[in-house]
Parts: structure tokens; C-alpha cells; sequence
């Protein structure tokens, strides 16, 4: 029975039990809030660039492309893990408007719209043709005329300094004129003299945002057609820089990838003799992770930076529960004397002290979730306040291409790093109970005496 | 009277760093049942040393204390457990006891110690019955749900010998009973001590102040780590 009177007693009456609860809550929270918020961003930037490009590209980063995709996505949709594949054209160009005095450098992208917004969020991410993707491309003022989706950073629609865009009911007419250097199969000039480039008038049909930097803020998309118009890949056998694919539910996306990698090395065998086989030599299949590498990589290492820099957070944070269990256990190792010399064994005086340091990580926990959670589901409201009150921002979104700051709570994170906070507070309240209720009652008797 | 404790050539030496001070030195004791004893010996003469030696709480380096015949060192810490919950009972110059709990809980405390949560709750009620008989009995009846902290030094120490005679213990050491006490209520402290000496308690009582080593039937002096 004093098994369970000590530790609540303990509890209640001491001032520094109640020190420790406010220890553990505040590491508690502090690790709930900084892992919900800075994982959720690396995570939201990795989901949209696997929302944006699908599961698996077969591509090639040579400007020219490669021919016969056609065949071998006929091919893929065979497969019953493929649950959708289409061709991407890709280059560079210039933009401008009329009469304008500035240009733009820019990059092209190409499809057809209703595919790709089936392996894609393509039609979550633009912002007039949710609903109709696959009028995407048409210009609501006249739908006889070539139309365009920029980037949203290059569009005409205004944003405040909160990151908040403001669009019109419908597009503004905006007349665009691109200009791209057609190249021929074999990678040089498609054309010559004067006449170098390809140049077309587009207009602003829709504007596209990802939430990927270099995608809204220097991409131009428009038609396949268009596109291979422009880069040169038109033509009898026509060009492609990349087919994206998106796989069903059944296959994960790495089982996925290497089925696609053995379709393709058949695919290469069947076609070597044809007339363009050696632009097929170019193209590689990988994941969405594997091509978005270049941009995933340096977050993916902030995120690792941010684990070493949380991993000693960590270590601090299990000290500080450590030290606050120490101060408190050898506050009471006078108490671990007198049970000791009225017979209590060693293992009775350890759980009494682990019962009490369980109420303490149990309640400090839980304090530090609850808390964690509360700030959390109202820390965009907290940062909109901020904002309208004192002009800050903790993510300035004229730099940061992200919304709301991320707080989707993962529960199994959560329930981590709860027990975490409760294994480290009975660690910390066991070593200093071993030490002192291993020792002669009267050693430790004759010390607090002293 | 037969023989309740019986001390041969204890040694006990105290090291703090390089020095070390021989506190016992070879020391030789019996003590018969039912006697109530007093050492009594300069400051750091080794008397507290020797009662914690004879009630468990200390070890000897060399030498053997038999209890009833059995020797304190060959008890695991099982047994030595037992033998301090059962056997003997303390009483410290500063009390000891345990601010948490209330004047009764502490007096509880070794009952409850005694066995396991459900041993505990089968007798209860008349481990609770007789805390309160031996709170009457040194005039705390009124004081059971008071903390130490409310309580004087004279009430404290009567709580601890409340609690040292709470599992009938074969014999109650007391380690400067009155050392912080003013001599009036250390007097009701020494009365309490020989009226339970006087119902067959043996005693042993350790105390630097000849006058009060006087109320026990039987006094050694402790001299440079022996007996004289």
C-alpha cells in the first residue's frame, strides 16, 4: 500500500515534482510542435513533387528526346500495375510580350492535359480549370486561340505579402509571345539563318500552382502539340523528353520503377534497328524521387541537419529530464534510508520511486502533447495575428513557397515521442534510486545528517 | 536471561580519501534479553557505529554480531530485510520519519512493509488498531492524521518509537533518543524507554550523557574503539 501512498504523496507535496511535470510537458512540446511543423514541410515538399511529376518518368534530359513513345506507352498500358502513362515534351524558350521591353527566360512544358491530371494533381494545381482539365490549354476569351498556363509567380495575379493570391473571375486576356530554338533529331539547329527560332503568340489560359519554387515561378506550360511545335520534336516520327507514368494502388512505386526498367530494356532490344534508336540510348526510368533528385536532395539534407540538430535537442532534452530526476530522487534519498531501515527492499524502494517518476512522465506527457496539439492546431492562427499586429511572418511567404505552416499531426509521432518523454523520466528516476537504495541505510542516513 | 546478541572482534574502519579512521577496534559484546543496556562514549568513540552494526544497518569489516545465535553476515538481503522490519527496532536521534505521511502512516509504515499489498489489506484494520494503541499509549491519540512537521521534537520521537515497536520487534536500539531534546521531554522520552523495558523490551541505547545512560540497568563505555 505505501507502494502507492509514497509516489502520490511525493507528487503532491513537493514543489519540485511539479518543476519536473513542467520539464517534461515543455521538452514534450517542444519536440512535438518542431518535428510536426519542420517534418510536415519536408514531407508537403516531397508529396508535391510526387503529386506533380507521378510515380515513375522514362525520360531523357537530352534537349532533342527520343522518338517512338508512343509505341511504348501503348506498350505500358498493357500492364495492369500502370494505371496511366503520357508523353511530356520539355525545353527552353524565351517570353515576352508585345511591345514589351523585358523577355523572360523560361521553361517549356508540354502535355496532354486530361492524361496528365490523371497521373497527376495537375488539375488541383491550376486555378480557373479544376473542374475541366482538360480544357486547361483554351483560353476562356476565345477558345479558338492557342492559350498557355504559366507558373503562378509569373502570372498577372496578384499576391499580398501574406502569400495570399487574388484571382479574377476569369483570366485576363494576356497575349504571350514564346520563342524557342527547334532542334533536329540529331541535336543540331532545326533551322537556319535569320529565322533561327520558333515563335508563337500564346495566351494566358489558367496559372498553375504547385508549391514547387522553380516550378511556378519559371514554368510555362502549354499543349503536347504546341510544345513539340516549338522545340522541333514535331515531325513524322515525333520527340518526347519524357513519359510519365502513374501505377496502381497494388505495386509500390520502387516495385513499380523496376518492372518499367524491364519493360524498357525490351522495349530497346525490339526497336535498335529502327531509325531513331540511338536517341532511345539517352533515356533512363526512375522514380519520382530518383528525377526530382536535384531539387529533393539539398531539403532532403536540411531535413537531415534538422534530425542531427533535433537528435541533440533530444539528448539535451533526456539530460534535463535526467538532471530534474536526480535533484528530485536525491532530495528524497533521506526517505530511501528510513525505508531501508525498516526492512523495504531494494526492488520495493526502486518501484516506489519508478511509480512516482512514472506520474510525473505520464502527466508531463500528456501535458506536453495536449499543449503541443492545442498551439499546433492554432499556430496559423497565431501567425496571422502575428502578422496582422506586427508585420511578421515566421516563414516569409515572398520567399517560402509554402501555405499555411504545416500541422497535420502524425499520431504515431506523437505517441513516440510521449513514451520517449516517460522511458527517459523513468531512466532518470532509476539510476539515482539503484545508487542510493544499493547503499547501508545508515550511510545514507549518516549523510543526510550531515 | 539468555543471551540475545553476541558481538565478537568487530572492526570498522571509515575511509574518506586517504584517511582512515578505525573507529572499532576488535570489539567483543553480549547482550541478554530483556536488559536495557546504555553505551555511552565520547563523540566519534564509534557507539552509533556499534549500534548500526548490531541492528543491521552497517557492516562490520571484521568480526561477527549473532543474533540468537545466527550471524548478521550470512543473512542475504532477504533475510536482512526481514530481520530489520521484524527483529529489531530504531529509534534515531533526529527521528526519521517520513514527512509525507501522517502521524499514523508512519507508525504503519513497517506493517505494511511487513508483506505484500494483499497481506496488507487482510490486516489492516488490525495493524491500524494497534498503531492507534501505541499512539494512545504515548499520548498521541490525538495527533494521528497530523504530519511530523506539525509536531514537536518530544511528540516526533515518540512517533519513532511508535513505529520501531510496531512489528514487536526483539529489540529496540535507540540512537541518542534525547540527544534533541530538552531535558524535560527527553525524561518523558527515558520514562517511555524504561516502562517499555520494564513489560520484558530489551534495549539498547546509545548516549553520550552519563546522567541518562544512568536510567538503564546496565551502562559500558566505549574507549578508543572498546570496551572499558
Amino acid at each position: 500500500m505505501y507502494k502507492l501512498i509514497l509516489p502520490t504523496r511525493y507528487f503532491f507535496k513537493r514543489r519540485i515534482s511539479i518543476l519536473a511535470v513542467v520539464a517534461v510537458a515543455l521538452c514534450v512540446f517542444m519536440v512535438v510542435v518542431v518535428m510536426t511543423v519542420m517534418g510536415g514541410l519536408v514531407g508537403e515538399f516531397r508529396d508535391k513533387n510526387h503529386d506533380f511529376f507521378g510515380d515513375c518518368i522514362v525520360g531523357t534530359d537530352s534537349l532533342v528526346g527520343f522518338a517512338y513513345y508512343d509505341d511504348f506507352i501503348a506498350e505500358l498500358k498493357e500492364q495492369d500495375f500502370v494505371l496511366e502513362a503520357t508523353s511530356v515534351a520539355k525545353g527552353f524558350g524565351l517570353m515576352t510580350q508585345s511591345g514589351a521591353d523585358w523577355n523572360l527566360g523560361i521553361e517549356i512544358m508540354g502535355f496532354e492535359p486530361a492524361a496528365y491530371a490523371r497521373i497527376t494533381n495537375f488539375a488541383r494545381t491550376v486555378y480557373y480549370h479544376k473542374q475541366n482539365p482538360e480544357e486547361a490549354f483554351i483560353p476562356s476569351h476565345d477558345r479558338t486561340l492557342p492559350g498557355c498556363i504559366l507558373g503562378i509567380d509569373m502570372s498577372p495575379v496578384a499576391r499580398d505579402s501574406q502569400g495570399i493570391y487574388y484571382h479574377n473571375e476569369t483570366p485576363y486576356r494576356y497575349e504571350l509571345i514564346i520563342s524557342c530554338f527547334p532542334l533536329t533529331a540529331k541535336g543540331g539547329l532545326a533551322k537556319a539563318g535569320l529565322d533561327l527560332a520558333n515563335t508563337k503568340n500564346f495566351y494566358y489560359s489558367d496559372d498553375l500552382h504547385s508549391g514547387l519554387p522553380k516550378i511556378d515561378g519559371k514554368m510555362v506550360f502549354m499543349s503536347l502539340g504546341d510544345a513539340q511545335q516549338m522545340l522541333g520534336m514535331a515531325g513524322p516520327e515525333p520527340r518526347a523528353s519524357a513519359i510519365h507514368i502513374k501505377f496502381t494502388d497494388a505495386i509500390g512505386v520502387a516495385a513499380g520503377c523496376e518492372k518499367i526498367g524491364v519493360i524498357w530494356q525490351g522495349f530497346l532490344e525490339s526497336n535498335k534497328d529502327r531509325q531513331y534508336a540511338s536517341l532511345l540510348g539517352n533515356v533512363t526510368v526512375q522514380s519520382w524521387q530518383s528525377y526530382r533528385r536535384g531539387s529533393i536532395a539539398p531539403m532532403e539534407k536540411e531535413h537531415t541537419m534538422l534530425m542531427f540538430v533535433f537528435s541533440m535537442l533530444g539528448i539535451i532534452t533526456i539530460f534535463i529530464i535526467f538532471v530534474v530526476f536526480y535533484m528530485v530522487i536525491s532530495h528524497k534519498s533521506k526517505d530511501i534510508g528510513i525505508l531501508k531501515s525498516i526492512g523495504v527492499s531494494r526492488a520495493s524502494i526502486v518501484g516506489i520511486f519508478l511509480a512516482f517518476a512514472s506520474i510525473i512522465g505520464v502527466i508531463g506527457a500528456a501535458i506536453g502533447t495536449a499543449a503541443g496539439c492545442a498551439f499546433l492546431a492554432r499556430i496559423n492562427v497565431l501567425e496571422d495575428w502575428l502578422f496582422d499586429k506586427f508585420q511578421w511572418q515566421l516563414w516569409d511567404r515572398s520567399v517560402y513557397a509554402i501555405g499555411d505552416i504545416p500541422n497535420k499531426i502524425e499520431w504515431h509521432v506523437l505517441a513516440i515521442i510521449a513514451v520517449s518523454a516517460l522511458a527517459v523520466s523513468l531512466v532518470g528516476a532509476v539510476i539515482p534510486t539503484l545508487r542510493a537504495a544499493g547503499k547501508q541505510p545508515v550511510e545514507i542516513l549518516r549523510v543526510d545528517m550531515l | 536471561m539468555s543471551e540475545i546478541i553476541n558481538a565478537a572482534g568487530i572492526h570498522k574502519t571509515y575511509r574518506m580519501g586517504r584517511t582512515s579512521i578505525e573507529v572499532l577496534k576488535g570489539l567483543d559484546l553480549s547482550v541478554e534479553r530483556g536488559s536495557f543496556l546504555a553505551i555511552i562514549g565520547s563523540s566519534g568513540s564509534g557507539k552509533s557505529t556499534l549500534l548500526h552494526i548490531l541492528g543491521a544497518l552497517d557492516r562490520a569489516d571484521a568480526g561477527t554480531v549473532q543474533f540468537n545465535g545466527s550471524a548478521l553476515d550470512k543473512f542475504g538481503a532477504r533475510r536482512l530485510n526481514q530481520f530489520r522490519n521484524k527483529t529489531v527496532g530504531f529509534v534515531f536521534q533526529f527521528y526519521h520519519l517520513l514527512d509525507e505521511l501522517t502521524v499514523l502512516e508512519n507508525v504503519t509504515l513497517p506493517a505494511m512493509a511487513a508483506g505484500g499489498t494483499f497481506a496488507w489489506l487482510t490486516r489492516r484494520k488490525s495493524a491500524k488498531k494497534k498503531a492507534m494503541n501505541l499512539l494512545e499509549r504515548f499520548g498521541l491519540g490525538a495527533r494521528i492524521t497530523h504530519k511530523p512537521y506539525q509536531l514537536s521534537g518530544g511528540e516526533r520521537q515518540r512517533v519513532a518509537i511508535a513505529r520501531a515497536l510496531m512489528n514487536d520487534p526483539e529489540i529496540l536500539l535507540a540512537d541518542e533518543p534525547t540527544g534533541n531534546l530538552d531535558s524535560e521531554t527527553g525524561n518523558g522520552i527515558l520514562d517511555a524507554l524504561e516502562e517499555l523495558n520494564r513489560d520484558g523490551q530489551t534495549i539498547i541505547m546509545v548516549t553520550h550523557d552519563e546522567k541518562i545512560a544512568h536510567r538503564a540497568c546496565e551502562i559500558i563505555t566505549l574507549a578508543d574503539g572498546k570496551i572499558v
